[in-house]
């Protein structure tokens, strides 16, 4: 099986793997951020991905504006899209059980895939080029994409970025109150609906990032197009420890590596890929039931 | 406020309900024949189906009326789904009570619905579906188009004749059967043409929806192979040859009749120029005159669109050659017409004479070969292969 694999050959699947994985890392901080403060899995967080995938093609490709001012439209428009999600959809639940907040999330999934659909129809529609992010630079026989090195690189400076805000803002305090004792938190006089909306934003916006890179990448823009990443990078998320910024970029990257050296190593397998992704989950589950970085959690009564 | 808001909400919802119906709204009047279409109209497929449809369409405007009642198309989405299709076909069957179908581009999608026409005894017609399986053991599938036996026997013959190839690597989508059986069909031509059982050097696998394919790609790549076929959806297919390209592979990529969309060149941009595909009509040369009214019809109605897609005559000659069953059946009876489909004998469609044979099919010997140049699906050869 692992016959006749070259250095440069392994060398192309590692760089492969890096770049795949860093976009999962991007996406999974999102779903991670929310997890953290509201304990929802944001079921709607790889369609605001296909969302801000949409803006940015119509900034660009039918609007004709820059792409610098296409790409702040993007980001601010899916942040707006974030915030505004969670006011209509999260908060006038914010009182109810967990359960029917999962479904609010199901629902709002459902609503922007089929809204896309009807909006954009169901056709495929081709993100513009960017040549000096696609043309490859060969190194001694191995590919490298510019966008491919520049993707681990945003990744990993938004990651410090939100570690930061997270940890030295005041902002961020007010997200870890809210994320360790919700009704403490509002008694300290913390307004939580707007640390909620920020975090939203917050997310939505690596959504937006994240989709710009992918869209880059793979230029092609369908209205389903964020359920497979969706799910991938919540496995990431819940592999790295859901609630846990550094946790999902590891969670990311596992997974982004791990598939592509199925790739490699069994070209036979090709085809369960995808599986892959959820054998690794159960694997980490079984052994580690929090995740790689989760911490222990204590069921309060 | 809320209140009047959760109003309104409720409002759109049952218009948007109702809407969704309209198309379908039971005219159950003696007057009119119901014909089903049942195609991929959203998801992966989309473009595909869009295609097939306009064919139909455009016959239905030429000729709308059989036995002096009107004909009423009926259509149904199956979302690319195999799940959906099951579904889209039994709403046509049991809630439309249409007297036949036409489509669905994609086999797996026709095959979803092979049970259904079956012990429903409804008639449907394939249009572009090539996967033997779609009408093989069915005695109510019928189509119009070449099977894949066949496609892959022609381009495995362009692959080791016109391109000299003696090694070839393959990518499949491992979900679509369209994609494996043209895939093995072409492994089998392609091994037996050069007599040589190692001459496929490389096997990749794919899901339909899936985006990247570095992986896979970087492993053909190491074999060196001098061509790679391709069969598959076309937006998966355009993003393939993209990443291929940007490793560095500069071998020939060929593929079969799907590739044939606007989305295929859209999507793959300049690095789709050269990929090379079987399909079954070249719209410069009309093998038959109902072909060339075909493509002049098709101008006057689309007439900023560069060429007749293939799919879109296939359209049109399954929609002709139905009417043209239930004038000889003398009646709009499912049974009646599907006898009157399986007696077909040189009945002249746009993409050639179609003779339906005991297996439900029509028997074509002639392939078109088309090239991507200059972002135009352009005509490079034509191949018959006889039995």
């Amino acid at each position: 099986m692992v016959v006749g694999m070259t250095l440069s050959t392994f060398l192309q699947q590692l760089i492969n793997g890096l770049s795949l994985g860093s976009l999962y890392a991007l996406i999974a901080i999102g779903y991670t951020m929310v997890y953290g403060i509201l304990k929802l899995i944001n079921f709607a967080h790889g369609d605001i991905f296909m969302m801000a995938a949409y803006f940015a093609y119509f900034g660009i490709a039918v609007f004709l504006l820059p792409w610098y001012v296409t790409f702040i439209i993007t980001i601010l428009l899916t942040m707006a899209l974030g915030a505004l999600i969670e006011r209509t959809a999260y908060r006038p639940l914010r009182e109810a059980p967990k359960t029917s907040l999962l479904i609010s999330a199901i629902g709002v999934s459902f609503l922007l895939e089929n809204l896309a659909t009807y909006l954009f129809s169901g056709k495929p529609q081709a993100f513009p080029e960017f040549p000096a992010m696609t043309t490859p630079i060969f190194v001694g026989g191995i590919s490298i994409q510019p966008v491919s090195v520049a993707i681990p690189i945003v990744a990993f400076v938004l990651m410090t970025a939100i570690l930061f805000i997270i940890n030295k803002t005041k902002v961020g305090m007010a997200m870890r109150a809210v994320s360790v004792d919700y009704d403490t938190a509002k008694l300290m006089g913390i307004k939580i609906d707007n640390v909620i909306s920020s975090t939203f934003a917050l997310g939505s916006g690596l959504a937006a990032v994240g989709a710009l890179l992918w869209c880059m990448k793979y230029p092609s823009v369908l209205p389903l197009m964020g359920v497979v990443p969706g799910l991938k990078c919540f496995i990431a998320a819940v592999i790295g420890g859901i609630g846990n910024v550094k946790g999902a970029v590891i969670g990311g990257l596992i997974l982004g590596f791990s598939e592509v050296l199925m790739v490699a190593f069994f070209p036979a397998m090709t085809g369960y890929r995808d599986a892959v992704a959820f054998i690794i989950l159960i694997v980490i589950l079984l052994f580690l039931p929090n995740g790689i970085l989760g911490k222990k959690q204590v069921e309060k009564v | 406020m809320k209140k009047a808001l959760s109003l309104l909400l409720c409002l759109a919802l049952v218009a948007t309900m109702t809407a969704g119906c309209s198309g379908s709204s039971s005219k159950s009047d003696s007057d009119v024949i119901k014909v089903g279409v049942f195609e991929p109209l959203t998801g992966a497929n989309a473009s595909g189906g869009e295609l097939e449809l306009e064919g139909v369409q455009l016959a239905n405007k030429a000729r709308p009326e059989v036995l002096g009642k009107k004909v009423e198309l009926v259509t149904a989405d199956n979302k690319s789904d195999k799940a959906e299709a099951t579904t889209a076909a039994a709403r046509l069957i049991e809630k439309d009570k249409v007297c036949a179908i036409l489509g669905s581009w994609g086999s797996s999608l026709s095959m979803a619905a092979g049970d259904l026409v079956k012990s429903n005894k409804v008639p449907a017609i394939a249009l572009s579906a090539t996967n033997p399986q779609v009408t093989l053991g069915n005695d109510y599938y019928f189509r119009v188009c070449f099977l894949d036996p066949f496609q892959g026997t022609v381009m495995a013959n362009y692959a080791a004749k016109t391109l000299g190839a003696k090694k070839v690597a393959i990518v499949q989508e491992v979900s679509n059967d369209y994609s494996v059986g043209l895939a093995k069909f072409f492994t089998d031509a392609f091994t037996k043409l050069t007599g040589d059982s190692s001459a496929i050097v490389a096997t990749g696998n794919y899901n339909t929806g899936d985006q990247d394919f570095n992986g896979i790609l970087t492993n053909i790549k190491a074999t060196n192979p001098d061509v790679i076929f391709a069969p598959g959806n076309y937006t998966e297919s355009a993003l393939l040859i993209k990443q291929a390209r940007a490793l560095g592979i500069t071998c020939p990529i060929i593929g079969g009749d799907t590739w044939e969309t606007n989305e295929f060149i859209t999507v793959g941009g300049a690095d789709v120029e050269g990929a090379v595909m079987s399909t079954f009509f070249d719209d410069t040369n009309p093998p038959t005159e109902a072909g060339k009214t075909m493509v002049t019809a098709y101008k006057a109605e689309y007439p900023d669109r560069a060429n007749v897609p293939a799919v879109t005559a296939l359209g049109y000659d399954g929609y002709m050659l139905l009417l043209d069953a239930i004038e000889r059946a003398g009646s709009a009876d499912p049974q009646a017409i599907r006898d009157a489909l399986a007696q077909t004998k040189d009945f002249e469609g746009a993409t050639g004479m179609i003779t339906i044979n005991e297996n439900g099919d029509a028997e074509k010997d002639g392939a078109i070969i088309k090239v991507v140049k200059d972002g135009k699906f352009t005509y490079l050869d034509n191949v018959t292969i006889t039995k």
